[in-house]
């Protein structure tokens, strides 16, 4: 069990939180324009990396805020925490 | 009368308590501080148990949590009975019942003992090639196969003991007494970091505190000496917080541990009651350091289980610590020095050793040579190649081995003996470093894998490490403490030691005997009866991975996971396919390190406190009126209330007459309840909700639906302003809090530049719910300041009110149709309100009514219940409720997947009404709808979500989805029961008051 | 078959102390060239290659395999197999499945162990009772052998679960199918290994794929740490690792790959006869022939390739299996895994082609795909050879995520007001 830094809290243990899967997946601004196609890539697509991934999680237990982490999905190690309106960093 | 074979002086034994036991129906006495293999073989009693496969007998072979073959039952047929525990591992106390398993009908004759001789035809993964004829019989087969598999038996009655968690921070935890995790604990605790020292044991000291050898000194003081003085001070740190019988079972990532401490099992039964059996310790350390030790190797040859036959270094133990021989003409069969440290313990004791073997040819060591000083006969370069004795080893054979150790050359020497210590060196103890994530590399010379890399803040000291003997522990362990911890000085730089330092050792993975592999039996998992030549023939089948070969053979998979064998069948395999050891890698080490009992991973989260009950404020009145009741989510929700004995029918029939007729209550306070407010709230619920609400105006009440993005009904609810920013939005009961994680998603997420602030009120407030044609005369009796007109308090309006002194929110929506109030007040409040208005409707024979009731009152309506009449693929246009997704907003969750090539079919599952033919037959709720029984398959265009016999209709009324059902009113359809066929016609889903006339009634 | 098993082979091999068994499948290098590339050697991918050569005669093929066969999740399952599905489409696929299962021990000659010991599924609330009585239903119609029980039918059937009215989630009801049970998992993926090899399949082991390379819009082959293979036919079997090899592709798939625990007991005596499984508090439970309470966690809900799940899920588990089976309160976990599973939003799996011509998808099993195991492999042989899905795989194409045909097996969501 991973301990997350919450950029509001600071570090908890994870069964405080809930994950939200891939972050910076950005809904479109004018849905009705796209094609069933593009739609279903935002709907459903999804990276799924192994690797060094950028996600979304919730202090659902805590503040309830949400925020980005990076995280290798290969081996569960944390590598950054920032808030949702922060620059993500570079991994 | 079984033979006493105590010697004086064990170290943990107290020889003026003596305790009474029973094994297999018969008493036995031992001592405090024995565990019930000290004492058994302190009886003289080895034959404890038979092998799982061959069924073959089996004795103490251990010292500890990597028994594999003692293994028994305790207390059989209490209900603190207990399959497989270890009996190198459970403390004796007054009254302990323990008996052999897997054996019948005694361990000392055991019909299945007819399998050793089947074996032949039992080879490795015999089962794979066989039982496959004829086809239809494989489960008859299966039957025996099961009987005869598994070990003890399981309990069969609760437990009547408790369990409980406790959650751990500390700066360092040290897992293992020994002395190296003495020495961490002494230099962490000292120096200001909060520490926790765990040992599976019930004694510190690991086994340097009972080496009472010249051969090993620290400080001019025998070693177990030196550490006892230590052990001794360290009890006094006030930072070190220190617990024994506590063994490790998991090492999570992110440094999260968990371990068992039992606190029990050593007790009389009697003096356990109410007190917590084991404590699961969920530790968090900033730092971990193993200490874990090592565990001997046994030695692979021709019939090496035999009962009698232990780890050389066990015999020590047995010796040392509770003064017990485990033979009286011991034989040691050794490849390196360890079993000469054996012999120095038994001639110190006064214990007969006959000989010792070692496959050393030639070896320079001072603890060799102090054996040879006392007349011991050492047979140098020679194996054993057999043994015999059924029930007990009576007699060794040994040859001399080849030069290159591939073959045994020259005459059998037969020997005898009672007892034979083997010694194959010392595998370090890296299960928990491993399940860490730790990488190990493989040390050639003296053939371990010891720990390399590791990902979490951890350091592994001691034997666990690859440092074997006193000196290397002695000089490295407070070196690479210092680094660790970040310390300048400890106190262990200038000791003076004397050790033995002879670490020579002849590895032979699998010693040769002079049969052919064929005819022997070298056991290599002594529990699952996994041999050499099963390794070997997994090998020739092309089964090359050690996994393969593991799971083929089932090497590794006993209840001790391979904890003495694992070692050799690498070997074995890397001889045998002349692959490097270092490139075969391990198999994987899975938690726990131990077996951890189900109780204790659970703990306290047992019978009432499995899950939370939700209640609601009113709760008691509906116990105290005789409620049944209903689990929605976590809540308790009255059902019915059945009254004299009335059954559910009876009941909701009943309560459903009084809603429509005159005044009915319901407790509505599980609904889940969001406060919203900020200047952007309106535009807000406009994303959120499949309709327009900008044009709300203040006291005003709408009903909302709301999808998912993927299109489909997600949940619904009655929203209402309370002023020009301020909404309170209801949700269903169920989707509480998912509608509340949701909302807050989107907000957070996708739409941060909106001034809209959400807050959960679900438990605030307590909601009540009068309907019927006499509410509003209740109501008014309740509230008599409150305008009821409906004029001033039309349908789906909002006023503010006060009980009392009370503020209170009365909202006129409905559910059932009824003309309709919905009462909310501050949840403390909730249970006197209810009374008031019971009260007030006393006259009206108000009748509260649950679940159900409201269920069948709403379906008279048409009204959806989401999750019943919805699942996750319909849309709201399916629902037929068009007229609420609107076509003027430019977007909402879910609006795009509405046009969708799927979506937008005509003939997807519509909601719609269904009557039967017979006006009394009620629908069974799941059942198919169908068109045509003709043909097969029959095609299913649907199904019966909502079925109730309406006593307002006085008719039986349903609500189902079919495909293309919108066009299809009037038509005849079918729903095939089992027994029979049940006609049906498409209606419209509104049964009752389709111009909703009651709402004002 | 040079190396046929029977009971008289045993004996045979007895009196040559079991040393001229032949290998049960080869290790050979890759070849340059192949007619087509199967990537995973799990029971499906094995199975998709023991068909291709059975049935469509394609015999110049190969599996590849990262580490060792079964090695996956084949080997990491609880070896439950059912065909009560909900929708058509799944019931047809996995009763396809349940009926290669019948027969499989025969086909392979070598014994997976099939027992059709019953699966049972509990209901614990009124909606569970809805939703098992709707599938019931529909199995029925669809000729699967799915009957409903009374809680007193289900605790006749399995005497050991609690059926009191008092705990805090009362069986209330449950479905019981017969012809359903489990398999030995590790047999599964050796037979048909062995099968696939004796019809000249090769099985290489130990060589990753690297990237898949493209002509155009079609698939010319695919680099591996073995070297380049050519082909004009790859289908990929590989479970949790699907969207990484997508991706060498040039494609997305709408999977999330999230850990999966299980645990086992220590063995004991036969205590439970058949699997039980409830969904609505999580527990799973057989017992496998050695003896060993076989359960089945849950999922995580974060992406990770660690193969390695929280202690909460484990712990949830069990508190699910003490209260619905208080008597192993005593018993003891012996071992616990992760395995990585591939899920899709629908809950269902992709059998289909893709957009680049050539390049084959089974995925998207989530923590079910054991059971589909002949099932699965059959069909997709079958797409795979006819560059065409079978009627039982057609709505299993990948497109259903474009058109929003999906086929929701979550079951329906909880029950509200």
């Amino acid at each position: 069990m991973f301990i997350i830094n919450c950029p509001f809290c600071g570090e908890r243990d994870q069964s405080e939180f809930k994950a939200g899967g891939e972050a910076h997946i950005i809904r479109p601004k004018q849905p009705t324009e796209l094609s069933d196609d593009e739609w279903a890539e935002y709907l459903f697509m999804r990276k799924n990396i192994k690797g060094v991934q950028f996600e979304r999680w919730n202090h659902i237990h805590g503040c309830r805020k949400w925020f980005n982490l990076v995280r290798d999905t290969s081996n569960d190690e944390i590598k950054a925490v920032y808030k949702m309106d922060e620059k993500p960093p570079t991994y | 009368m079984n033979k006493n074979l105590r010697v004086k002086r064990g170290k943990i034994i107290d020889e003026t308590y003596r305790i009474s036991f029973q094994f297999n129906g018969k008493t036995y006495y031992g001592f405090q501080g024995d565990t019930l293999a000290s004492a058994l073989l302190a009886n003289d009693v080895h034959l404890v148990a038979r092998s799982f496969k061959y069924h073959r007998p089996r004795g103490i072979m251990t010292a500890g949590s990597e028994e594999p073959n003692a293994i028994v039952q305790l207390h059989d047929n209490s209900d603190r009975t207990e399959p497989n525990v270890r009996a190198t591992e459970i403390e004796i106390y007054e009254g302990l019942v323990a008996s052999s398993q897997n054996c019948w009908p005694t361990v000392n004759f055991d019909v299945g003992g007819i399998n050793n001789f089947l074996s032949p035809l039992l080879p490795a993964g015999f089962y794979y090639k066989t039982f496959m004829w004829p086809a239809s019989f494989w489960e008859k087969y299966e039957y025996f196969i099961r009987k005869s598999a598994g070990l003890g038996k399981s309990p069969t009655k609760p437990d009547p003991d408790v369990y409980e968690h406790r959650y751990i921070h500390c700066d360092v935890l040290i897992i293992g007494s020994g002395i190296s995790g003495i020495i961490a604990a002494k230099i962490s605790a000292k120096n200001g970091f909060k520490t926790l020292l765990v040992e599976e044991k019930p004694n510190l000291g690991g086994s340097t505190i009972y080496q009472n050898s010249d051969h090993f000194k620290i400080n001019n003081q025998n070693s177990g000496s030196w550490l006892e003085k230590e052990i001794n001070e360290i009890k006094k740190l006030k930072n070190l917080e220190i617990k024994t019988r506590t063994s490790v079972a998991a090492y999570h990532g992110y440094n999260f541990l968990l371990a068992r401490e039992n606190l029990t099992d050593h007790l009389p039964i009697e003096q356990r009651k109410d007190k917590t059996r084991h404590r699961l310790l969920k530790i968090r350390a900033k730092k971990v350091i193993s200490a874990t030790g090592s565990i001997e190797r046994p030695m692979i040859f021709d019939n090496n289980d035999r009962p009698g036959i232990l780890l050389s270094s066990s015999i020590k133990r047995y010796a040392d610590l509770f003064g017990v021989a485990c033979g009286e003409k011991n034989i040691l069969f050794t490849n390196n020095d360890s079993a000469y440290e054996t012999a120095i313990s038994l001639i110190q004791k006064g214990i007969n050793i006959e000989a010792i073997i070692d496959i050393r040819e030639e070896v320079d060591s001072k603890l060799v040579y102090e054996v040879e000083k006392n007349n011991i006969k050492i047979f140098k370069g020679f194996t054993v190649t057999d043994t015999s004795g059924y029930k007990r080893i009576n007699r060794i054979s040994i040859m001399q081995l080849s030069k290159d150790g591939q073959k045994v050359i020259g005459s059998k020497i037969n020997l005898f003996c009672d007892c034979l210590g083997i010694s194959g060196g010392w595998t370090p103890a890296v299960h928990l470093f491993t399940q860490s994530g730790g990488k190990l590399k493989f040390r050639d010379e003296d053939q371990t894998f010891i720990p390399d890399n590791c990902p979490s803040d951890q350091l592994n000291i001691g034997a666990c490490n690859g440092d074997l003997t006193l000196d290397e522990i002695l000089s490295n362990v407070p070196q690479v403490l210092k680094n660790f911890l970040n310390i300048k000085n400890t106190e262990y730089a200038n000791l003076d030691i004397i050790s033995s330092t002879n670490k020579s050792k002849r590895n032979i993975w699998l010693l040769p005997s002079d049969k052919i592999l064929g005819k022997t039996k070298s056991f290599v998992d002594f529990q699952n009866d996994a041999t050499a030549k099963d390794i070997k023939l997994a090998l020739r089948e092309g089964f090359r991975s050690i996994e393969h070969v593991k799971r083929y053979t089932t090497t590794g998979m006993g209840t001790d996971q391979g904890k003495l064998g694992n070692m050799h069948a690498l070997g074995i395999i890397s001889e045998t396919a002349d692959a490097k050891m270092g490139e075969l890698g391990t198999t994987t080490f899975r938690p726990p390190y131990t077996p951890l009992t189900f109780g204790t991973i659970v703990g306290r989260n047992v019978r009432e406190f499995f899950d939370v009950f939700r209640k609601t404020p009113i709760h008691e009145w509906h116990t105290d009126n005789k409620a049944e009741f209903e689990n929605v989510g976590q809540w308790k929700r009255a059902w019915y209330y059945p009254k004299n004995d009335e059954d559910m029918h009876q009941a909701v029939q009943r309560e459903s007459k009084a809603a429509r007729e005159s005044a009915g209550i319901l407790d509505a306070s599980t609904l889940g309840k969001i406060d919203i407010q900020g200047t952007d709230a309106s535009e807000f619920l406009n994303r959120v909700y499949t309709n327009a609400w900008s044009k709300l105006a203040v006291g005003k009440c709408r009903y909302g639906l709301m999808l998912n993005e993927d299109g489909m009904v997600y949940d619904d609810g009655v929203t209402t302003r309370l002023d020009e920013n301020h909404y309170i939005m209801t949700t269903t009961t169920g989707g509480a809090a998912n509608v509340m994680g949701k909302l807050e998603d989107y907000l957070q997420t996708e739409w941060p530049e909106l001034d809209v602030y959400l807050t959960s009120v679900t438990d605030h407030f307590a909601t009540i719910s009068v309907c019927g044609p006499n509410s509003k005369k209740i109501i008014s009796q309740v509230i008599p300041d409150l305008d009821c007109s409906d004029k001033n308090f039309p349908h789906m309006s909002f006023k503010n009110a006060k009980i009392g002194k009370i503020n209170c929110r009365v909202m006129r929506i409905s559910f059932t149709g009824e003309h309709s109030y919905e009462i909310n007040i501050q949840a403390n409040y909730g249970k006197s309100v209810w009374e008031k208005c019971m009260e007030a409707g006393n006259d009206y024979n108000i009748t509260p009514y649950g679940t159900e009731t409201m269920h069948l009152l709403r379906a008279e309506k048409g009204f959806i219940i989401v999750g019943q009449d919805t699942d996750a693929t319909m849309t709201p246009i399916d629902l037929q409720m068009d007229w609420i997704v609107s076509k003027k907003k430019y977007d909402f969750i879910g609006k795009r997947s509405l046009y969708r090539s799927d979506t937008i079919r005509e003939d997807r599952k519509q909601l719609v009404g269904l009557l039967t033919e017979d006006p009394n037959e009620v629908l069974e709720e799941g059942a198919q709808i169908v068109a045509d029984i003709s043909k097969s398959p029959i095609e299913m265009l649907g199904h019966i979500t909502s079925s109730y016999y309406s006593p307002n209709l006085k008719k039986s009324i349903a609500l189902g989805v079919v495909r293309g059902g919108k066009n299809m009113i009037g038509q005849k359809l079918m729903i095939p029961m089992e027994n029979k066929n049940i006609n049906v016609t498409v209606a419209d889903p509104v049964f009752l008051d389709k111009e909703n006339k009651r709402l004002n009634a | 078959m040079s190396n046929k098993y029977s009971f008289l082979s045993l004996i045979k091999n007895a009196f040559s102390h079991h040393e001229n068994w032949g290998k049960a499948w080869k290790d050979p290098e890759p070849k340059k060239e192949y007619e087509a590339v199967i990537v995973g050697g799990g029971g499906h991918g094995l199975a998709t290659a023991y068909y291709l050569a059975k049935k469509h005669n394609m015999k110049n093929i190969a599996v590849i395999e990262k580490g060792w066969i079964g090695g996956g999740n084949t080997g990491r399952n609880t070896t439950i197999i059912r065909s009560n599905y909900l929708w058509d489409a799944s019931a047809g696929l996995y009763d396809h499945a349940l009926k290669i299962w019948e027969n499989l021990s025969q086909e392979l000659n070598y014994n997976v162990m099939f027992s059709q010991r019953g699966v049972m599924n509990l209901a614990h609330n009124l909606q569970d009772v809805r939703d098992l009585k709707r599938r019931t239903h529909a199995n029925r119609l669809n000729g699967i052998d799915a009957v409903y029980l009374n809680t007193d039918q289900v605790k006749k059937f399995c005497p050991i679960i609690n059926t009191s009215p008092y705990i805090r989630y009362p069986v209330l009801g449950g479905t019981l199918q017969k012809r359903a049970g489990t398999a030995r998992h590790d047999a599964v993926a050796w037979g048909y290994a062995r099968g696939a090899d004796s019809m000249g399949v090769d099985i290489i082991q130990n060589c990753e794929v690297k990237g898949i390379k493209r002509n155009g819009d079609k698939v010319d082959g695919i680099e591996t740490t073995k070297g380049f293979i050519k082909t004009n036919k790859i289908g990929v079997v590989a479970a949790g690792h699907s969207s990484v090899i997508a991706d060498m592709a040039g494609l997305r798939l709408p999977l999330e790959s999230k850990p999966l625990q299980a645990l086992v007991s220590e063995p004991v005596k036969p205590i439970i006869d058949t699997v039980v499984m409830s969904n609505a508090v999580h527990a799973y439970v057989s017992q496998s022939d050695k003896g060993e309470l076989v359960i089945g966690a849950g999922t995580d809900d974060y992406i990770s390739y660690s193969q390695k799940g929280s202690h909460e899920i484990v712990e949830g588990t069990l508190n699910a299996i003490l209260e619905l089976y208080p008597i192993f309160s005593r018993m003891r976990m012996l071992r616990q895994w992760g395995g990585i599973v591939d899920i899709c939003p629908d809950a269902s799996p992709i059998i289909s082609k893709t957009s680049i011509k050539g390049l084959y998808f089974n995925c998207g099993w989530g923590t079910g795909g054991f059971k589909a195991t002949p099932g699965s492999g059959d069909l997709f042989a079958h797409t795979i050879a006819n560059d065409e899905p079978h009627k039982l795989n057609a709505a299993f194409n990948i497109n259903r995520f474009i058109s929003g045909d999906l086929v929701d097996e979550h079951g329906a969501a909880a029950v509200a007001h």
